[in-house]
């Protein structure tokens, strides 16, 4: 029997931490091929466009049913404590800022999460685990434009369009319960809604759907992209993809408000 | 025995570890222009570990690999790419695109390759692959529709639509009926004559190796034990090669 002359591996600190920077510099590079790849075209315009199209169709509804239910109940639960001062024709204004400051961009960004991040998650962990993305590898096929590339990038696209349109069903939502019981005409509604929103709130918002556009789709492809073998992996990897950018999420979300709190 | 063949692989003391798992601990191959090499041994002794190197898919730990006179290991990502154009690569389970036809299949390299190359260019040479594997039929078919040995043919056509240099088959028969397998060693036969390709096949289907190749390499542990003729290979007193032949042919 010959004797094995593979030297023993040293590790740095243990086992444990060198494996977690290991992986965090994987991902760290993985992000960071993104933006290598922003300078290198052609860009894939047609699949980009598939993938923003499958985005849309994919939380489109979704999104409909919950930014409308949310800016009824929102109105019917607020309405109590604004009428004890005898201010319910605060209502609008308060919808207004609290969709656009708050709500919109975090409930589309939970719900792509969900819904896109699961999917592409779950594309690309199968991809992996059939050995498709290696097949596209070894024929020099670059996979990392193809399929990370295209689905991120019309992420980032996608999500602030999908914010807008929350805040548009929210809002309709909260006007059709005001209608009801107070009245208000839409014009009115409207200027009321949008009367203590000012450009820095829209900007904001634009970008934190963008960002979360950016981690959601970019947390997704690397869990995918690092699905291990077996079916099983697949289903690990869309699940981690949807709990890992929902952490994210909620932490960018924090940090991006921090940040414009400076500007105001 | 032919004097001074050309080397298009040529692998010396390769080792490759995953962790506490180690696979490959010094593997010494070499294969000629134009000549098929089999490699075989039981599961889990790195037999795809190995090819992955080949290709760049995996870097080894200790050893070189040098393809078409480039070492692997350390040319940067545009000079892999230009090697990978020339190494064809035929996965176990095929690793057809699922969302794309079998045309598609086959044009999808080209297309990320050659971007300038026209439509009717690529659907000809699309259309001159699948002639090749006999599956012009099936162009418009997705893989879920195709057989298992269909899918083999298909992934060979994909590669060889780049016209590889040489070709890496990672157990072409495995899971396949006799007759697809048969299929299948022709047509392996047959690429290297009307393609003039170098291939490396790993296998531990005997008929397999006896048809399609000139030269057989047995390992074991990690290493290449034995190689040769498939005579001078199974005449052998190791319990090991016997026992792979007795489970193939009786
Ligand atoms: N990417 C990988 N990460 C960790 N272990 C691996 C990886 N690829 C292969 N292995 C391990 O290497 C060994 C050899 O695998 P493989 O080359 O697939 O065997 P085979 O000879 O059957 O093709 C197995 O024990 C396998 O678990
Ligand atoms: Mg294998």
């Amino acid at each position: 029997m010959q004797i094995n002359t593979v030297s023993k591996k040293k590790y740095f600190l243990s086992k444990k931490v060198d494996s977690f920077f290991a992986g965090v510099a994987d991902a760290a590079r993985f992000v960071g091929d993104y933006f290598t790849q922003l300078f290198k075209p052609p860009y894939e315009f047609s699949e980009i466009l598939r993938q923003c199209y499958k985005i849309g169709v994919d939380s489109l509804p979704l999104i409909s049913l919950t930014g409308f239910i949310i800016g009824i109940v929102f109105t019917k639960q607020s309405r109590p404590s604004l009428s004890d001062f005898g201010a319910t024709s605060w209502l609008p204004n308060l919808i207004g800022i609290a969709v656009f400051r708050a709500l919109a961009p975090l409930v589309t960004a939970l719900i792509c999460a969900g819904k896109v991040g699961s999917s592409i998650g779950a594309e690309l962990g199968a991809m992996k685990v059939t050995e498709q993305i290696e097949a596209m590898d070894v024929s020099a096929s670059k996979p990392y434009k193809y399929l990370v590339f295209t689905r991120v990038t019309a992420s980032v696209f996608m999500m602030p369009l999908l914010m807008l349109y929350t805040s548009f069903v929210a809002l309709l939502g909260s006007y059709i319960n005001i209608s009801a019981n107070e009245h208000i005409s839409i014009s009115t509604f409207i200027a009321n809604a949008f009367d203590k929103i000012n450009f820095l709130d829209f900007k904001a918002a634009v970008i934190k759907a963008t960002v979360f556009g950016f981690t959601i789709s970019m947390v997704a492809c690397y869990k995918g992209f690092n699905a291990i073998r077996g079916t099983e992996g697949v289903g690990k990897a869309a699940n981690a993809a949807v709990v890992t950018s929902m952490y994210l999420i909620f932490i960018e979300e924090l940090m991006i408000v921090q940040i414009i709190g400076w500007f105001r | 025995m032919q004097t001074e063949k050309e080397i298009v692989i040529d692998i010396k003391g390769l080792y490759k570890s995953f962790g506490d798992n180690h696979v490959l601990r010094g593997v010494d191959l070499e294969v000629a222009r134009g000549e098929n090499v089999v490699v075989l041994g039981r599961s889990g002794t790195g037999k795809s570990v190995l090819i992955k190197i080949i290709c760049g898919l995996l870097t080894q730990d200790e050893g070189s690999v040098i393809v078409l006179g480039e070492e692997v290991k350390n040319i940067n990502r545009k000079q892999l790419e230009e090697l990978r154009l020339k190494v064809g690569f035929s996965f176990q389970m095929s690793a057809l695109y699922d969302s794309m036809t079998v045309g598609e299949n086959i044009a999808f390299p080209l297309k990320r390759n050659f971007p300038n190359l026209s439509k009717n260019e690529v659907d000809e040479k699309v259309d001159s692959v699948l002639n090749s594997v006999s599956l012009l039929k099936s162009k418009d078919q997705y893989p879920a529709e195709l057989s298992g040995g269909q899918k083999k043919r298909i992934g060979i056509a994909r590669t060889l639509v780049l016209r590889p240099e040489i070709m890496l088959y990672d157990e072409p028969t495995a899971g396949l009926d006799p007759i697809s397998s048969i299929e299948i060693n022709a047509l392996i036969k047959n690429i290297k004559e009307e393609f003039g390709v170098s291939s490396i096949i790993i296998t531990h289907d005997l008929v397999c190796a006896k048809t399609t190749g000139d030269r057989l390499v047995m390992m074991f542990d990690g290493v290449v034990q034995k190689q040769g003729t498939f005579e001078e290979v199974f005449d052998s007193d190791d319990e090991r090669i016997k026992s792979f032949y007795e489970y193939n042919f009786t």
